[in-house]
């Protein structure tokens, strides 16, 4: 259970508040208009920023004062999510340390993880020789290899085509589901949410709505999100 | 959203070790420009007081550079508005050339001009044919056409980039609304160089108030002595500690007033990229501006490549029959070069890091970047007579007078290797610090990892542009070295001042092709193989 207790993020005129419960497991999409603070809200979770007042628990521990590596969290950004001077192969091994040295039974993990997105026969290639959608694929393994509870991401895949995109969510949908870790993912397609087929979360106004049933909010949106679906 | 992403963290991550080495290279170059000030000050006796000879260098240190930043920014401003409106084959490769001079040894340049305008010279012999006195290079035109050879290119480069900055929309507006070419000097044009020229003619004469080995080469005598060439006969000649400790003093001042006003006018960048680029223009298709335009382009061409050529022609028969002690001085350039490579990228290397982490520090980083600057202002002479003096109690300066070399070949190619790197490596922080964190690289892991191979392509250029400029330098090594142990450019400097021409040729053809080597090698280094 990810629970937001009063939290209030401050940035010159710009506010956020955030108090909500997320279930262990829940897959949350997470929508609103553009500069609404869906990017800070993930940022706050993964670490990048503090908030000015309130607490943010993981199974009951304060996340709050660890830096990013040590949260709980696995994180894939809108870009640069893989280094270019390494290999795939290179790229998730950093999932499992940062010095990227591994031993044979880690070797092995990691090259599951890369068949296991689909990446089989192509671990040694760097990110130049990788389609957009492989290289989504090589971010996701090394997602698979951290093996963290929870899963953040960041309009991952918005550069992509939309039977591409729909296939990858479908993709981090199942393996999230597998390892039963919980997902939060900013995205501006309802498409997207409505294929979690979990819970959404609405960013609008300076608050981070309580997730409620995605499908069910999608077909009936509350104001803040109507006009943003326009 | 992502501008607010740019918060500060709230757990600042340990980054100690790379703040501390910064900090400590930072405290060595301030201990080494300011520390070899004070250590010259502490042994100069009686009264600081200018006779008329200091009075001289100073008139003539500023006359020269105002001169000679005069002449490079109005002959430049022509030659880049026929680069910036002509496309012809072999543009991009004279574009690139253009930024040649500043790794080519000053030395070799002054030979090369020697050969071309000097008493024997083509230029002489032409005039003979008609019946005309020789020219004479020796005294203030020989040293301005020298800087004016060295930074016609560098002003060039800057102004064309400033042509290229205008928008192609408002080429094609000019067009559409009829306007020759002076409607678009006006219009366009104009407002361009206002900017533009200001911080160009600042940083040629800041450069050229700098100048030693061009004045010593070129100039010498009370009628054309630079305040740096004043320090250096001083120390060498009359061992006079004040008058060189009083000189350095001058030096630094007339200098530092020229960086700050730098400075203030705010010098364009020339950052090389993309100047290949042409607009089309509709304006300038007349036969008499175009017969213009490559007129000023082929001067400007054979300006810059006659010396050269000159130098290759003498020099090449030459090679195969130089004197032993070529190839000795040859060794001892290269492990020169060689060590200012390895100190300055390292002190570059922890200052960036220290820069680049110190980011929510402002005031602290700024400071490490501004000192790193400081070898700007700073004669590299002062800081050799200054460490002479240090030294000279515990050991033979003589003794040290290679590894002295180095250091401050290192310490003056500071700059450029931090130009270099610092915006690089911000890039690299920016692009990819959150992944790290958030994979928890630090420390050496992050540096082997991470900031060393993205900055592979920075760091080959820094290591270029050093190798190049400390393989060329005639500078410190003029005030130290004995005479079994000349550098290169030293050994050639020699061989002028012997008249031994030819045998100076080709050792001025032998160091030219070694520092475009050593360029080479080392830039290519950092590109090969490096993803982007």
């Amino acid at each position: 259970m990810l629970t937001f207790d009063g939290l209030l993020i401050e940035q010159g005129d710009f506010h956020l508040a955030v108090d909500m419960v997320v279930p262990s497991g829940a897959q949350v999409a997470i929508m609103g208009p553009s500069g609404a603070g869906k990017s800070t809200f993930l940022s706050l979770v993964a670490g990048f920023m503090a908030p000015v007042a309130g607490r943010l628990l993981w199974r009951g521990t304060d996340l709050l004062p660890l830096p990013p590596a040590q949260r709980p969290v696995s994180m894939i950004f809108q870009d640069n999510n893989l280094f270019p001077h390494l290999t795939a192969f290179g790229n998730a091994a950093l999932g499992v340390r940062p010095s990227g040295r591994l031993d044979r039974g880690e070797t092995a993990m990691v090259m599951r993880a890369l068949a296991s997105v689909g990446l089989e026969g192509l671990e040694h290639r760097k990110p130049a020789t990788l389609s957009g959608g492989q290289q989504s694929r090589a971010a996701l393994a090394r997602m698979l290899v951290q093996d963290r509870p929870l899963v953040l991401l960041d309009e991952p895949f918005s550069a992509l085509g939309p039977a591409l995109r729909a296939e990858m969510v479908g993709l981090v949908s199942d393996l999230c589901a597998k390892r039963r870790a919980t997902l939060l993912m900013v995205t501006h397609d309802p498409a997207d949410a409505a294929r979690l087929d979990g819970s959404l979360c609405i960013v609008a106004a300076g608050k981070v709505s309580a997730p409620a049933p995605a499908r069910a909010t999608l077909a009936n949106p509350p104001e803040a999100l109507r006009s943003y679906l326009g | 959203m992502k501008a607010r992403a740019k918060a500060a963290p709230p757990v600042r991550r340990d980054r100690g070790l790379a703040v501390w080495a910064g900090g400590l290279a930072a405290g060595f170059i301030l201990l080494l420009t300011f520390g070899s000030v004070v250590a010259v000050l502490s042994r100069a006796e009686g009264g600081l007081t200018l006779g008329a000879g200091d009075w001289a260098a100073i008139r003539f240190t500023v006359l020269q550079a105002a001169l000679s930043a005069a002449l490079s920014v109005g002959l430049a401003v022509p030659v880049a508005r026929a680069l910036a409106r002509r496309r012809f084959a072999g543009r991009a490769v004279l574009v690139t050339l253009m930024g040649a001079p500043f790794i080519l040894p000053v030395i070799v340049a002054v030979l090369g001009l020697v050969m071309v305008f000097g008493r024997a010279g083509w230029v002489s012999h032409l005039l003979a044919l008609f019946g005309l006195a020789p020219v004479n290079i020796y005294g203030l035109h020989g040293v301005v056409i020298a800087h004016v050879f060295f930074n016609l290119p560098l002003a060039t480069r800057l102004i064309l980039q400033g042509w290229l900055a205008i928008p192609a929309e408002r080429f094609r507006l000019a067009a559409t609304l009829g306007m020759g070419p002076g409607d678009i000097a006006r219009h366009l044009g104009r407002p361009m160089l206002r900017a533009t020229l200001p911080g160009a003619f600042m940083v040629i004469f800041l450069i050229c108030t700098t100048s030693f080995a061009v004045a010593l080469a070129l100039g010498g005598g009370p009628r054309a002595t630079t305040v740096e060439l004043a320090i250096y006969q001083a120390f060498r000649f009359d061992f006079d500690l004040s008058r060189a400790a009083l000189l350095a003093l001058i030096q630094l001042a007339i200098s530092g007033a020229a960086a700050l006003l730098a400075l203030w006018v705010a010098v364009p960048q020339a950052t090389g990229a993309g100047l290949d680029r042409t607009v089309e223009r509709w304006d300038a298709a007349t036969p008499g501006l175009r017969l213009l335009d490559g007129g000023l382009i082929a001067l400007a061409a054979l300006f810059l490549l006659l010396p050269l050529l000159a130098v290759a022609l003498r020099g090449l028969p030459e090679l195969a029959s130089l004197p032993a002690p070529v190839w000795a001085a040859a060794w001892r350039s290269l492990w020169v070069a060689g060590l200012s490579v390895v100190l300055a990228l390292t002190l570059a290397m922890a200052m960036t890091l220290a820069i680049t982490r110190l980011r929510h520090r402002p005031a602290l980083s700024r400071g490490v970047e501004v000192t790193g600057y400081l070898a700007v202002a700073v004669s590299p002479l002062v800081i050799g007579t200054g460490l002479f003096l240090i030294l000279f109690p515990l050991v033979d300066p003589v003794a040290l007078a290679l590894p002295v070399t180095a250091l401050v070949n290192a310490v003056m190619a500071l700059p450029f290797a931090l130009r270099a790197l610092v915006p690089a490596a911000a890039e690299v922080e920016s692009r990819f610090g959150p992944l790290a964190d958030s994979l928890g690289m630090t420390g050496l892991n992050r540096l082997r990892r991470l900031t060393l191979p993205r900055l592979r392509r920075p760091l080959g250029f820094a290591a270029a542009l050093t190798g190049a400029l400390s393989m060329g330098d005639l500078g410190v090594i003029a005030l130290f070295a004995d005479p079994d142990g000349a550098t290169l450019p030293l050994l050639l400097f020699r061989y002028m001042g012997s008249y031994r021409m030819e045998t100076a040729a080709g050792v001025a053809l032998l160091l030219l092709g070694l520092s475009l080597l050593i360029f080479w090698c080392l830039d290519r280094g950092g590109r090969v193989n490096a993803d982007l």
